[in-house]
């Protein structure tokens, strides 16, 4: 692709003192692999050890000794699979959900209103508002406005929409809605940074070939716009699958719809449970790294990464 | 192989303990040689589960100053934003405190700091209030300091039923800083006919509105006295199980829809509840502020009955400074200036009749200072062995996270 074609020339160009360079880089880089190994590294391998331990003999709450207990692994997955497979639907209704409300969107920012630049700009701080905010206080607002007496729900119930008994706070949907509407500025940036980009004379040449606009969405904008497409969903589905403010019962959430990071939660908080915690942390990015380099190989876009 | 058993002095069975562990870990070590060098410095790095720390030297009499950790909104403050009690404490003492709103949950705070105080090292707080339980627990692992009763001489005004409390016989450790109730409320309007059990939460006509609170020993508390147990005294695993499969059934009937701590308030003012298992003070607070629209009472059956405590932090050198602050706060009089401000149940005795002087609508709120009726009605939750409190605490959280 074009950005490809401009790696290579920009790495022609940079040869001559090649010895020199790489040390300088490696001197720049420094400060950055210091940073990785102190903050990432090591707190990684920590949670490795810890998910290995066992507890301890005549052990009080929370005390563990290291013993390579890898029934940990076995023991949670039997206990919290169905929060497991909970978080990582939630996640991908929610990806879906912002990527059907977000392209649309994006694409009225990005292609629609290049020639007024002033409402390109209005839409997109309208999009970015919401980070003035904290998300918190946002996602208690929205239990505010789904709760039981609210008018939303008053009204859904006056036009037959919700049983008389039903309620939105503490379900499912109530924590997919969050999770959507939390992300939804994570789905967007990337797919208008993409489609602002987007040749119009691509889907110009499309038309003249007698696609239909149609066919030259499905054709030729859709393939355009994929790392866009990617990047969003990534951003999206990453850190929805181990949210665990909306799904909090303090927020959106009930007993019947915790997603896996209330489990890791409360069995570090609360159950001071270590290991579970630590072998459920460790599954989870686990899991998310498989998802995520199976649907970006799927997708074919790995010069992104 | 089968262990040995242990010996009961707890000093030689603690270095058996040890010895154990360390000979495990050894084994472990060398069979999972994959993680090496590094395993071997973050495990060096990582507090010993199993050593006592001790007491740091006290230098109180050098450094008059002190920390001092609490909840939010538990101490009287004026409109300045001082604290007008503690301004008084420097001023009689010489010793400068700063408090901070530290605490905003036992278990938070507890993380927080369990590492430095597994190592004894000081964790920038010399005087802790923090929730019955957690004090157990505290005390169980030698976290906190044994208090020289000598330097609380006011210590004689503590409520008589608060002396002998089982985590901490005779209060070496712990005084109690306040108190409250947790009990049934109901918004007046909504529910005109009012509650007055555990067991009337569970009328269908409230299904989905229900709150109970995700405090395991004050929603447990209440359901078990419900069954006729007697949560301060001698209760098992059955008793624990059948309350156990009340709740469950409540929660995934959709009975029970909000089990939450603070964040409950929020609920009773959207109405999203209607009717809860809440704690006194807030409800106290939550009627001034909206209009009255509850109604509180600790059900017949009984209700619990928690304290927060003082306590000194293992790593403190300033022990002394905190013996005196405590001593201070059983002035039955600073005790009724606080209470005016705060809405929970001083300890101090006297306190009533200092309070009287203040405001005489005040010194009859049951809830603020009860009489021997309520009192009767209120309990206090039995400490439980950490094996308990591992398993209890499992069950609770499994009915929360629905699993």
């Amino acid at each position: 692709m074009a950005f490809a074609a401009f790696a290579t020339t920009a790495a022609k160009s940079g040869e001559p003192a090649p010895r020199r360079r790489s040390r300088v880089a490696l001197l720049l880089l420094l400060p950055g692999i210091l940073y990785l190994v102190l903050f990432f590294l090591t707190p990684l391998v920590s949670l490795l050890l810890t998910s290995f331990q066992a507890p301890s003999e005549f052990g009080d709450v929370g005390e563990f000794n290291y013993a390579f207990r890898w029934e940990n692994y076995t023991e949670v997955v039997g206990a919290y699979l169905p929060h497991i497979l909970r978080s990582f639907g939630f996640a991908f209704v929610a990806t879906v959900l912002a990527l059907v409300i977000s392209y649309p969107l994006a694409y009225f920012i990005g292609v629609s209103s290049r020639r007024w630049p002033l409402l390109q700009s209005v839409m997109l701080v309208l999009v970015i508002a919401p980070f003035f905010i904290s998300f918190l206080l946002r996602t208690l607002a929205w239990k505010q406005l789904l709760s039981d007496e609210s008018f939303v729900v008053t009204s859904l119930k006056a036009v037959s929409l919700l049983a008389p008994d039903a309620h939105l706070t503490g379900t499912p949907f109530a924590v997919i809605f969050g999770l959507t509407y939390n992300f939804i500025p994570f789905m967007t940036l990337p797919l208008y940074a993409t489609l602002e980009r987007l040749d119009l004379r691509y889907l110009e040449a499309g038309t003249d070939l007698y696609a239909n606009p149609f066919h030259v969405f499905l054709k030729v904008t859709i393939p355009l716009s994929m790392p866009g497409i990617v990047a969003g969903t990534l951003l999206t589905f990453i850190p929805a699958a181990g949210d665990y403010i909306n799904a909090s019962r303090d927020f959106l959430g009930g007993p019947d719809s915790q997603m896996i990071g209330n489990v890791i939660e409360a069995n570090f908080l609360v159950l001071l449970n270590y290991p579970i915690a630590a072998a459920l942390s460790l599954i989870l990015m686990a899991v998310i790294l498989v998802v995520v380099s199976f649907y970006v190989k799927r997708a074919g876009t790995e010069e992104l990464l | 192989m089968k262990p040995r058993p242990l010996p009961a002095d707890p000093m030689v069975r603690q270095l058996v303990q040890q010895a154990r562990n360390a000979q495990i870990a050894r084994r472990t070590l060398l069979t999972g040689a994959g993680a090496g060098a590094a395993a071997l410095a973050l495990a060096a790095c990582s507090p010993g589960a199993n050593s006592a720390p001790t007491a740091a030297a006290d230098s109180s009499d050098d450094d008059k100053s002190l920390n001092w950790d609490n909840w939010a909104l538990y101490i009287d403050v004026d409109d300045a934003g001082n604290y007008p009690t503690l301004e008084a404490f420097t001023t009689k003492t010489g010793i400068k405190v700063t408090y901070s709103e530290a605490v905003d949950d036992n278990n938070t705070y507890y993380g927080k700091v369990k590492d430095q105080l597994a190592l004894g090292q000081d964790i920038g707080a010399d005087a802790v209030c923090l929730t019955d339980w957690m004090i157990g627990r505290l005390i169980r692992f030698g976290y906190v300091q044994e208090l020289d009763h000598d330097n609380i001489p006011n210590l004689a005004n503590l409520a008589p039923s608060l002396k002998d409390v089982s985590f901490d016989p005779g209060r070496k450790m712990s005084v109690p800083w306040q108190g409250g109730f947790a009990g049934i409320c109901w918004n007046k309007e909504k529910v005109p006919g009012g509650i007055s059990s555990v067991e009337e939460l569970w009328d269908p006509q409230l299904k989905g509105r229900v709150g109970v609170l995700s405090e395991m020993r004050d929603t447990m508390g209440l359901i078990m006295l419900e069954a006729g147990v007697d949560i301060a005294g001698e209760w098992g695993d059955d008793e624990f199980a059948a309350a156990i499969d009340v709740l469950k059934k409540q929660v995934e009937d959709g009975q029970v829809r909000n089990i939450k701590g603070n964040s409950y308030k929020e609920d009773l003012v959207n109405e999203d509840t209607l009717a809860a298992i809440v704690w006194s003070g807030d409800i106290i607070q939550l009627n001034a502020e909206n209009d009255d629209r509850w109604e509180f009472i600790v059900p017949e059956k009984g209700g619990t009955l928690w304290n927060d405590n003082f306590v000194v932090p293992i790593g403190s050198s300033r022990k002394k400074n905190a013996e005196a602050l405590i001593n201070y706060y059983y002035d039955p009089h600073v005790a009724a200036e606080v209470a005016a401000y705060v809405n929970y149940i001083t300890p101090v005795v006297g306190a009533k009749e200092a309070a009287m002087a203040i405001d005489p609508e005040l010194a009859n709120n049951q809830l603020i200072f009860p009489d021997a009726t309520t009192l009767d009605r209120a309990h206090v939750f039995r400490a439980l062995s950490g094996a308990e409190e591992q398993k209890y605490n499992a069950d609770f959280q499994g009915i929360l996270l629905g699993a």
